[in-house]
């Protein structure tokens, strides 16, 4: 890192000066490509600057550890482990259980997944393998920006347009063909689960797709020409030859989304109802982790109040980086050690 | 069985540059042809055209005939079709890395719906054997990745895998250039048996290579065949004094 650093910056570096041209004509050699002292110093003062940062990023994520797990102990003290598996919520009394919040993260994010993954490969397919060579730049140019809007954006969105859509069509259609699960029933209120899987949905799909895009882009084209010499069609080439090669760094953009849909905030809280219930018609209001930690946090009285959150905070961080580090691995794993760039 | 190959006025394009030029001869059945000529002579993209890889080059272009035994390849029939006839084996071993041994070498039968597990056995175990890999790999087939073989094994694994779906043509694109001595020996007694059953087609630069595998040899220049006959005449007697710079090693 040090090295390749003054290597860039030729008249800091003694090897460099002494180059082809100059070493044939020793004598000559300008005064002022012989500061030796002056470039060692920058040398290590820029190494030690390079440290410092380094170290920064070490610390913060161990600061932010600490100080949720001393916050958090109060909470921890009071309920243990029956903390994640109860499910009321209740400041009046005192008594805390953070269910409703796992249950309404995970059911969120997974319906997010089940909508955005298709979708986001088939974006990435289409731009990879099969859109005419002018459309593909602009193409991919638009899904990296759908990444770059604040959620916040999404969420007004959602509200002017997304809840009102599926409160007069999709979920009175849903509950005439799916209602008999009991997945899709009650009254269509617009805002609630749905609502929150759907914009998290369009949340990740830039960011699945990008991945994928990008996996894809680095699968060799040998790989896809033999399998087309096996006599493939377009669609078994594309089966066989990209999305096999490339699966694992799919898998990686897949779970990336995930983590970013388990951390998003405003979009949800803005559309989920924050209700803490659990309840199986995804037409249901519901409440998340990250929703409950950003509503209530400002006005939690009590102690417990407080400390309870801040050990729903703890979770949420704790299952995100896991997550993402997952993620990366498997990203990395497929594009050989470049690493991917970050999307979130 | 091998078929005979009838290529006519065989133009191919790469946008508007010409990489072949008006090209005809015939390859015979049960025979391997050598394709010789010096880099950037239009080889690759002359193998290229006769099982329709040219084309999935964008702006790619193909005039002319060829007649695969009585498959007219750019007449009535899809790229598929003639794919499935013709094996072909590429200059870099481009094994599947995310498959098994096993798995790539049944990736064509697959591709066409062949399902039943004891066939798909006696098969892999066929073509890994004409492939003189089956010794190397038989206690690791679903083990191993195809990608964890050596060069070498990768490049038979290759073949193995073209052969798996009894084609009747190979095209064989400088099947060697990445291999050892050792290695290249027991491609060229392969390419010797092979011939038996199938028609085959090899770009090679190495002379003595195409001395020993092929019957018949065909000099590129520029895009153009210069000269096609039978191997010993083409390196002891040339007709054309082109060929004979070529080989004598005179030709810059
Ligand atoms: N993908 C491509 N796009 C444009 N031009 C190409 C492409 N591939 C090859 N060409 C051109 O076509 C001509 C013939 O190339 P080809 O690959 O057939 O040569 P070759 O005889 O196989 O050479 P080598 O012995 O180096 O493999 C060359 O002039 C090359 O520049
Ligand atoms: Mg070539």
């Amino acid at each position: 890192m040090a090295n390749r650093a003054v290597g860039a910056h030729p008249l800091t570096s003694p090897e460099l000066a002494v180059g082809p041209a100059l070493a044939a004509q020793p004598p000559a050699k300008p005064e002022f490509l012989i500061k030796d002292s002056t470039s060692q110093w920058a040398d290590r003062t820029f190494q030690f600057a390079m440290l410092a940062c380094g170290l920064t990023v070490l610390l913060l994520v161990y600061l932010i550890i600490y100080e949720l797990t001393t916050k958090g102990t109060l909470a921890r003290h009071a309920f243990g482990w029956r903390f994640f598996f109860q499910s009321d919520w209740d400041p009046v009394n005192d008594r805390y259980g953070a269910l409703s919040f796992v249950y309404g993260t995970i059911v969120s994010s997974l319906l997010a997944l089940l909508i955005a993954v298709p979708l986001a490969i088939g974006v990435a397919v289409f731009i990879t393998e099969m859109s005419p060579r002018w459309l593909r730049t602009p193409l991919a140019f638009t899904t990296e920006l759908l990444a770059a809007i604040p959620s916040v954006i999404y969420g007004l969105w959602a509200i002017f347009v997304l809840v009102p859509l599926l409160r007069q069509s999709v979920q009175p259609w849903l509950a005439r063909y799916l209602g008999w699960t009991g997945l899709v029933e009650g009254p269509p209120y617009g805002i609630g689960m749905l609502a929150a899987g759907v914009i998290l949905a369009i949340m990740i799909v830039p960011i699945i797709s990008s991945i994928a895009r990008e996996v894809m882009t680095a699968v060799p084209q040998q790989q896809r020409e033999a399998v087309l010499a096996l006599g493939a069609t377009r669609w078994e080439m594309i089966r066989m030859g990209v999305l096999g090669n490339a699966r694992a760094g799919i898998w990686g953009g897949i779970i990336l989304g995930l983590g970013r849909a388990l951390g998003e905030t405003m979009a949800v809280t803005m559309v989920i109802g924050n209700r803490p219930e659990i309840a199986k018609s995804l037409f249901a209001p519901g409440y998340t982790m990250a929703s409950v930690i950003a509503n209530e946090f400002s006005e939690a009285s009590g102690e417990l109040y407080l400390s309870s959150l801040v050990e729903v905070g703890l979770a949420l961080f704790l299952v995100t980086i896991v997550v993402n580090v997952l993620a990366q691995l498997l990203v990395w794993s497929v594009t050989r050690g470049t690493p991917a760039r970050s999307h979130v | 069985m091998g078929v005979d190959i009838q290529v006519e006025h065989l133009n191919a394009w790469f946008g508007k540059t010409r990489a072949v030029q008006d090209i005809t001869l015939k390859m015979s059945a049960n025979h391997a042809t050598a394709i010789i000529g010096p880099s950037g002579c239009g080889k690759s993209t002359f193998v290229r055209c006769i099982n329709r890889m040219h084309e999935t080059v964008p702006e790619a272009r193909v005039s002319g005939q060829i007649r695969i035994g009585d498959l007219n390849v750019y007449n009535g029939t899809s790229a598929t079709q003639v794919r499935r006839r013709i094996g072909m084996v590429f200059q870099k071993p481009n094994p599947f890395p995310t498959m098994s041994i096993y798995d790539n070498v049944a990736a064509g039968l697959k591709l066409n719906g062949f399902r039943d597990r004891r066939q798909l056995d006696e098969i892999v175990e066929r073509s890994l054997t004409m492939a003189a890999l089956w010794h190397e790999v038989k206690d690791a087939l679903r083990k191993q990745s195809g990608a964890s073989l050596s060069g070498g094994q990768q490049q038979r694994l290759c073949i193995a895998r073209a052969l798996a779906v009894e084609p009747q043509v190979l095209l064989m694109d400088e099947p060697c250039s990445a291999l050892d001595p050792i290695s290249t020996s027991k491609i060229e007694e392969l390419i010797f048996q092979l011939k038996q059953r199938y028609t085959i087609v090899i770009v090679t630069h190495n002379m003595q290579q195409a001395s020993r595998v092929a019957e018949y040899t065909g000099f590129f220049l520029l895009g153009n065949l210069i000269e096609f006959d039978k191997t010993e005449k083409i390196f002891t007697n040339p007709s054309d004094k082109r060929t004979e710079d070529y080989i004598t090693g005179r030709f810059g």
